[in-house]
C-alpha cells in the first residue's frame, strides 16, 4: 500500500470523535428495555441459532470432541424439525482438517483461529504459517488476533501492516479480526482498533478471544457497530460483526440483534454479516424455542452438551 | 418520644436475596379478623423460573455437603428460629391464631426442625441395603437426593405445614422452590429470613408468595423440577398430576395434620430420595473363601 494512501487513512481514523462512555451506556441500556414476545421472539431466536459460530478453543480439545461438535452444528436438536443449523464451527488450526471431514456435504462453514491465538505474541512468519496451516486444511474463515501490546504502545502502523499481510495470506478465506477489547482498556481504543482493522482489510471485526474478561459487552459491540456504520458510509463496503465471549443467554442475544438492526439496519441481520461466538448460547436458545412452543420451562438435561 | 411506625415489606426469597416479584404485581390477603396482612408479592411464572435456576445452581454443592454439615446447618435453623420467637408469635396472631394456638404452632415447628436436623446423617444408613444376588457381586442400594423439589405449602397453616415439608427435603440433600400459603404468607417470608441467616447456602431454599392456581401448573410442567409435593390441591389436583408426567416428576400429596406432633417421620425424607443400586464385581461372596 502506498505510504501517502495510508497517511490519509490514519487521518480519517484519528478524526473519529472521542467516545462518550456515559452516552454509550445510556443508549445501550435502552436496547435492553425492548420487549420481544411470541412470534417475533420465535423468529429472532431462530435467527440467533443461524448466526452462531459454535466454538471449542481448549487445550484439551480432541478429534472426538471436535467431531461431536460438528455433528451438533447441523443437528442442533433432532427431536425438533425445522430448526436452522449454526453458521460455522470455530476451532484451532490443528482441528480444521477433522472439522472439514466431519462437515462434508453440509453448508456449515469452518472458522479457525490463527496468528498465535489467543495472545498473538509471536513473530509475523509464525503467524503467517499458522494462517497457512488453517487455510490449507480447508478453513473458510480465519479469526486472527491483533497485537495488543503493539497497539497499546502506539505502534498503529505495525498493527495495520500485520492485518494487511494476514489478509493477503487468507486468500479467499474471510478474515475476522479479533480486537480483544478486554485488553484495550477504553472505548476510544476499541474505536481506533476497529478502524485500523477495517481499513487494513478485515471482512469481520470481532470483540474477543473468549479467554479474557470482560468480553463482548454491549458497550463494546455498540462502539464497533458504529465504526462499521461510519466505514460503510465512507467506503460503501459492508463489514461483518462478531461479538464473542459472555453471550450465553437468549435474552442478551436478542438485545444484540435489536442493536444491530437499529444501528446498521436489516441488511446486517444475516449470518453473512453478523455472528455470535459462543459455546453455551445454542442450548439456551433451543430451550427458549421449545419453551415457546410447548409452554413448559425446559431442563438442560434434555439437550446435548456438545 | 415515639418513632414513626416502620412497616416491614414482605418480599420473595430467591437465590439468597429478597427481590420483589419481577411482575410488579401484589395482592392483599386478609386475616380471619378482617385485618389486611399487607401488600404481598403476587409471583409470576418468571419468578418461578428464576427460583428454579437458583435452585439448580445450588443443588450440586448442597448435596455434596457432608451429612454432618447438613445436620449442623439444619440445627442452626432451629437456633435462629428459637431466637425469633416473639416475631413469629406476633405474626401468627396477626394471621388469625389465638395466643395459645400461636405458642403451640411455634413449639411444634421448633421441634420439627430439630427432629429433621437429627436425621441428616442417619437416613441413608436406615434406607440403604446390601442385597443378596445370585452372582459374584457385592450389590448395594443407597439414597441420592432427587434434586429440585417444588413445594406447594398447605393452605391452612402459616408455618408448620411449610416447615414440615421443607425440612425433610433439605435433610435429604434436595433444593426447594416453595410457594407459601396463599392467605397466610407472611411468616413464610420471616422464616426465609431465618434460613438466610442460618448458613443455608443461597438458592437451596427459595420461597414465593402468590396464587396456588397460577403457580402450581407451571411448577408441574417445568422440565427442570424433579418432584412436586403438596397437601390436597382440590379441584386442580388431577390436572397437576397430569402435567407432572412429561418429565416423570415424582408427585406426593400429604393429607396429614401437621400440627400433630406425630406428623413427621422418615417417610417424608424417603419419598424424596432416588435409590441407586450398584453391582460391584467381587470374588466368591458368602463362600468359605469370601473376602467380604
Amino acid at each position: 500500500m502506498l505510504e501517502s494512501n495510508k497517511h490519509s487513512i490514519f487521518q480519517t481514523i484519528n478524526a473519529a470523535s472521542p467516545i462518550d462512555k456515559v452516552g454509550v451506556e445510556e443508549r445501550v441500556a435502552r436496547f435492553q428495555t425492548r420487549s420481544i414476545k411470541d412470534d417475533a421472539k420465535a423468529q429472532g431466536l431462530k435467527m440467533v441459532l443461524s448466526m452462531i459460530d459454535l466454538t471449542t478453543l481448549e487445550g484439551k480439545d480432541t478429534p472426538g470432541k471436535v467431531k461431536q461438535m460438528c455433528f451438533k452444528a447441523h443437528h442442533l436438536h433432532d427431536l425438533h424439525p425445522n430448526l436452522p443449523q449454526v453458521a460455522a464451527v470455530c476451532v484451532y488450526p490443528s482441528m480444521v482438517a477433522i472439522a472439514k471431514q466431519a462437515l462434508e456435504g453440509t453448508s456449515v462453514k469452518i472458522a479457525s483461529v490463527a496468528t498465535a491465538f489467543p495472545s498473538g505474541q509471536s513473530n509475523l512468519e509464525i503467524k503467517l504459517a499458522d494462517v497457512k496451516l488453517a487455510v490449507d486444511s480447508g478453513a473458510d474463515e480465519i479469526d486472527m488476533v491483533i497485537s495488543r501490546g503493539k497497539f497499546l504502545s502506539g505502534e498503529y502502523n505495525f498493527v495495520f501492516d500485520e492485518i494487511a499481510m494476514i489478509k493477503e495470506a487468507c486468500g479467499v478465506a474471510r478474515l475476522k479480526v479479533i480486537l480483544e477489547t478486554g485488553e484495550l482498556c477504553t472505548l476510544d481504543n476499541v474505536r481506533k482498533a476497529s478502524d485500523i482493522a477495517m481499513y487494513a482489510g478485515a471482512d469481520f471485526i470481532k470483540t474477543s478471544t473468549g479467554k479474557i474478561q470482560p468480553a463482548a459487552t454491549m458497550q463494546v459491540t455498540y462502539t464497533m457497530l458504529l465504526a462499521i456504520k461510519d466505514y460503510f458510509e465512507a467506503t460503501g463496503k459492508m463489514i461483518g460483526m462478531k461479538p464473542a465471549g459472555g453471550i450465553s443467554t437468549s435474552k442478551l442475544a436478542l438485545h444484540n440483534l435489536v442493536m444491530v438492526n437499529e444501528i446498521l439496519g436489516p441488511n446486517w441481520l444475516h449470518n453473512e454479516w453478523f455472528r455470535f461466538g459462543a459455546s453455551s448460547l445454542a442450548n439456551d436458545v433451543l430451550m427458549q424455542i421449545l419453551k415457546l412452543e410447548s409452554g413448559s420451562y425446559q431442563s438442560p438435561n434434555y439437550f446435548t452438551l456438545d | 418520644m415515639s418513632n414513626l411506625e416502620v412497616l416491614k415489606t414482605y418480599k420473595l426469597y430467591i437465590g439468597g436475596a429478597f427481590p420483589r416479584t419481577e411482575s410488579g404485581r401484589f395482592y392483599a390477603p386478609v386475616s380471619k379478623q378482617g385485618e389486611v396482612l399487607g401488600n404481598i408479592c403476587l409471583s409470576s411464572r418468571k419468578d418461578l423460573r428464576n427460583a428454579v435456576v437458583a435452585a439448580r445452581k445450588a443443588q450440586g454443592p448442597w448435596e455434596e455437603r457432608s451429612a454432618l454439615n447438613r445436620s449442623q446447618i439444619l440445627y442452626r435453623i432451629a437456633e435462629l428460629f428459637s431466637d425469633r420467637k416473639e416475631i413469629f408469635l406476633k405474626e401468627f396472631q396477626k394471621q388469625g391464631s389465638s395466643l395459645e394456638e400461636a405458642v403451640l404452632e411455634f413449639s411444634t415447628t421448633l421441634d420439627r426442625i430439630v427432629y429433621y436436623a437429627g436425621w441428616c446423617d442417619k437416613y441413608n444408613q436406615v434406607l440403604s441395603s446390601v442385597n443378596p444376588v445370585n452372582s459374584s457381586h457385592f450389590n448395594f442400594s443407597t439414597c441420592e437426593p432427587m434434586g429440585i423439589v417444588a413445594l406447594i405449602a398447605p393452605q391452612n397453616t402459616a408455618l408448620i405445614g411449610l416447615v414440615s415439608l421443607i425440612l425433610p427435603a433439605l435433610a435429604g440433600g434436595n433444593t426447594l422452590v416453595a410457594l407459601a400459603s396463599e392467605n397466610l404468607p407472611i411468616s413464610a417470608i420471616s422464616f426465609a429470613e431465618v434460613l438466610n441467616d442460618s448458613d443455608v447456602p443461597a438458592g437451596v431454599v427459595n420461597i414465593l408468595t402468590g396464587k396456588q392456581d397460577e403457580i402450581a401448573p407451571i411448577m408441574a410442567s417445568h422440565m427442570d423440577i424433579n418432584a412436586l409435593i403438596s397437601s390436597d390441591l382440590g379441584a386442580i389436583e388431577n390436572a397437576i398430576a397430569e402435567a407432572c408426567i412429561d418429565n416423570l416428576k415424582r408427585k406426593f400429596t400429604y393429607t396429614e395434620d401437621f400440627n400433630q406432633p406425630e406428623s413427621q417421620g422418615l417417610t417424608f425424607i424417603a419419598d424424596l430420595q432416588e435409590i441407586k443400586t450398584t453391582w460391584h464385581p467381587i470374588e466368591n461372596i458368602g463362600g468359605s473363601t469370601s473376602t467380604y
